[in-house]
């Protein structure tokens, strides 16, 4: 076998660069009781819904299965279903541009954007737009990006960053929503309406009149894809509002912008990913709107569209045999839902768009583990296994966490650590009986002095470090070699 | 130098993945329709809050007429090739898609479509553009969808229904899949039908009376 040679990692953007660790952030996302509030119940909805249209479903287990193999033939072939795709989508009349990472996408959006002599224009919600903070690119162009979707227009205006990949705004409650819509829609366009309360259908409306005339004005739209069929030339954007629709069809250009992985080898492999996809994200039998196109069509829609593909780090994840199965992930959030830290800790937490069990195996592939939040995420789970279960294209997420920490630890090797130091002195401790009895003899003596508590809660250095997050248990007051000492000494 | 396209299909050569991989065949198609299944379609799609009638063919137009009514709509477009015959009130100011621009169909009430197919297990009706069902703007900006279904245009299940579109994708036609109205649930998790696409979704199915 020939030596694998791995492709560069994503840059981590500046709104990531310097982020503390897993654990801090998690620390002060827990402080934030309406998030956790929030997130309880969002979670424990979605899980729910989940789980009665799988149910529906009579052969689940078999759609995973093929989903995943589809998948993973995609991967094994990846060059040559993108040239399909490229062959295919260029025929269909649309211009295919490469980028080999996110400042690379950025330009040539910016530049296509440029040459259409428009200062705005709409966006239809996408992971990998904002994965390469295209729309930050855009502003510093001086192009205005307008989110159209419910969630992300609410981020956008509130200055805030997305905290799930399906729901971004699930860590804001509705009046934090309604003061977001009052005090920030004038300068973006028309103004909340004077007697938007914080009914959600009354700000769903302020949102409905704020972005109409976004759409009808709209020259350029921008999007991702949740599928690119390679061949057929087809692209694919699921979504719920109608704001996907009106992005994709009412301006004369439209841009999308598609991660490597999302290729799709024939047009009948959507009628596994069209089922798997929806009951798992939003917990429904169909998405309301799937909108699918195969380059412009005549009299209808924008009559120049574009794709531009994109690796950014997709090919690091690749050269890795245990981890490139990550990259047969279709963005359905389910595992988020499931996760028993995400619930808790909420999206922020991961420091990367990518939040929740498939962010903490995502991200440091794409990026990397030389950043401290990168490398503390393969960490951020108790490996539970929840998230492969749900997973509708089998992704052995707690799997790869592990992969993934082996790598975090060998990178630090020769490094001390905590741990190393613990397992130094332990391994001392066992060399010699004696030495065992002794440390023994000294922690039942300290649970006399103890008499009456149950748990500790504050530890000296280093077992701080377990107390600062938890309870430790009071030592025993005799051990067992001293009970069975004490109960059959004599028969000995 | 080298361009992108090149560099990023030679990381990929580089990245050791090819293997031959075997993948399991999908679960095979529900078989061919029968009267449960447009039973299974019409109880779906009322599911998501959409109306649903279920009609003879003679009785189309006054169907029409009175569902409109229903919603107050006094503008209705209509896409080529839609029956002429069907919109017979004369009340209702009925427009044919002459190079209207969006601010048009802004200004309008309602559209009435035809449809291409309709997915029983998931009560989803697609829209292939085709004559009867307009270009996509049509079926998008106006907040009334008034959609007429063949009950023979019914398929059992999602793998049905892509396999029968085939032909429409292979010569460019775009396709719209719509699941009720347009919904979000973006805020609190509670679900508020209508958003940016018609807040109301009206689906007659014909031919064969329930």
């Amino acid at each position: 076998m020939s030596a694998r040679h791995t492709g560069p990692v994503a840059a981590t953007t500046p709104t990531f660069i310097g982020m503390p660790k897993f654990p801090a952030l998690a620390r002060e996302a827990l402080g934030n009781t309406q998030q956790r509030r929030n997130l309880a119940f969002a979670t424990q909805t979605i899980r729910g819904k989940r789980a009665a249209v799988v149910g529906e479903v009579g052969d689940w287990e078999a759609l995973r299965l093929n989903g995943a193999a589809v998948k993973d033939e995609v991967l094994a072939h990846l060059d040559d279903y993108l040239i399909q795709l490229e062959d295919k989508l260029t025929a269909a009349g649309t211009t295919v541009h490469w980028a080999r990472d996110a400042a690379e996408a950025n330009r040539i959006v910016v530049e296509l954007v440029r040459g259409k002599g428009v200062d705005e224009v709409v966006k239809v919600k996408s992971m990998a737009t904002q994965e390469i903070e295209l729309n930050e690119a855009l502003e510093e162009a001086g192009i205005a990006a307008w989110e159209t979707d419910l969630a992300e227009l609410i981020v956008q205006l509130g200055n805030d960053r997305p905290s799930h990949i399906l729901v971004p705004a699930i860590h804001r409650g509705r009046a934090e929503i309604r003061d977001i819509f009052r005090t920030r829609m004038a300068a973006a366009g028309r103004p909340a309406p004077e007697t938007m309360t914080d009914e959600p259908a009354q700000l769903a409306e302020a949102a409905r009149l704020h972005l109409r005339e976004k759409f009808l004005r709209a020259k350029v739209g921008i999007s991702g894809a949740n599928f690119a069929i390679a061949d057929t030339g087809t692209l694919v954007v699921l979504e719920s509002e109608g704001n996907g629709r009106m992005c994709l069809t009412l301006p004369e250009t439209l841009i999308s912008v598609v991660g490597i992985e999302k290729v799709l080898p024939t047009w009948e492999d959507l009628g596994t990913f069209l089922q798997l996809l929806p009951r798992s994200s939003t917990g429904e039998r169909m998405n309301p709107y799937t909108s699918i196109w195969t380059g412009p069509a005549d009299g209808d829609g924008p009559q120049e569209t574009h794709v531009v593909l994109v690796d950014n780090g997709r090919t690091h994840v690749l050269a890795d045999p245990v981890g490139r199965q990550a990259l047969r992930c279709i963005r359905c959030s389910a595992c988020l839902n499931v996760c028993p830290v995400y619930e808790r800790a909420g999206g922020h937490a991961y420091g990367s768009v990518y939040p929740g069990p498939i962010g903490a195996v995502l991200t440091p592939q794409l990026r990397g583990i030389d950043n401290p939040i990168d490398a503390s995420l393969p960490y951020a789970s108790s490996l539970c296994g929840a998230c492969f279960e749900v997973c509708p294209v089998r992704i052995d997420i707690p799997r790869l966490l592990v992969n993934l920490r082996t790598q975090v630890v060998d990178a630090h090797r020769g490094r001390p650590s905590a741990e190393g130091l613990a397992m130094k002195s332990a391994a001392w401790m066992f060399a010699e009986p004696g030495r065992w009895a002794s440390m023994q003899k000294g922690i039942t003596a300290s649970s006399k002095l103890l008499r009456g508590k149950r748990t500790l809660q504050h530890l000296p250095w280093p077992g701080s470090v377990w107390t600062d997050a938890r309870n430790a248990p009071v030592p025993p007051r005799e051990t067992f070699r001293q009970w069975w000492q004490r109960t059959h000494g004599e028969s000995r | 130098m080298t361009t992108a396209r090149e560099e990023v299909l030679a990381r990929i050569r580089a990245a050791g993945a090819a293997r031959p991989v075997e993948v399991p065949p999908a679960p095979e198609p529900s078989p061919q329709p029968a009267p449960e299944t447009v039973d299974l379609f019409a109880e779906n799609v009322a599911d998501y809050r959409a109306v649903v009638e279920r009609l003879a063919e003679s009785a189309v137009p006054q169907r029409i007429s009175s569902a409109l009514g229903q919603y107050g709509v006094t503008s209705v477009v209509v896409p080529d090739g839609l029956p002429s015959g069907w919109l017979t009130d004369a009340a209702l100011r009925v427009l044919a898609d002459e190079r209207l621009t969006a601010y048009d169909l802004d200004a309008i009430d309602a559209v009435v479509t035809q449809a291409a197919v309709g997915i029983a297990e998931t009560g989803t009706i697609v829209l292939d553009h085709t004559a009867g069902q307009g270009r996509r703007a049509l079926s998008l900006v106006p907040d009334v969808h008034l959609c007429v279904i063949r009950a023979d245009q019914v398929v059992g299940d999602v793998p049905a229904a892509v396999r029968q579109l085939r032909p429409a994708v292979e010569t460019g036609r775009p396709l719209t899949w719509i699941s009720g109205p347009s919904a979000t649930s973006d805020i609190e998790l509670n679900r508020v039908e209508g958003v940016h696409g018609p807040r109301h979704l009206h689906v007659l199915i014909v031919g064969d009376e329930a």
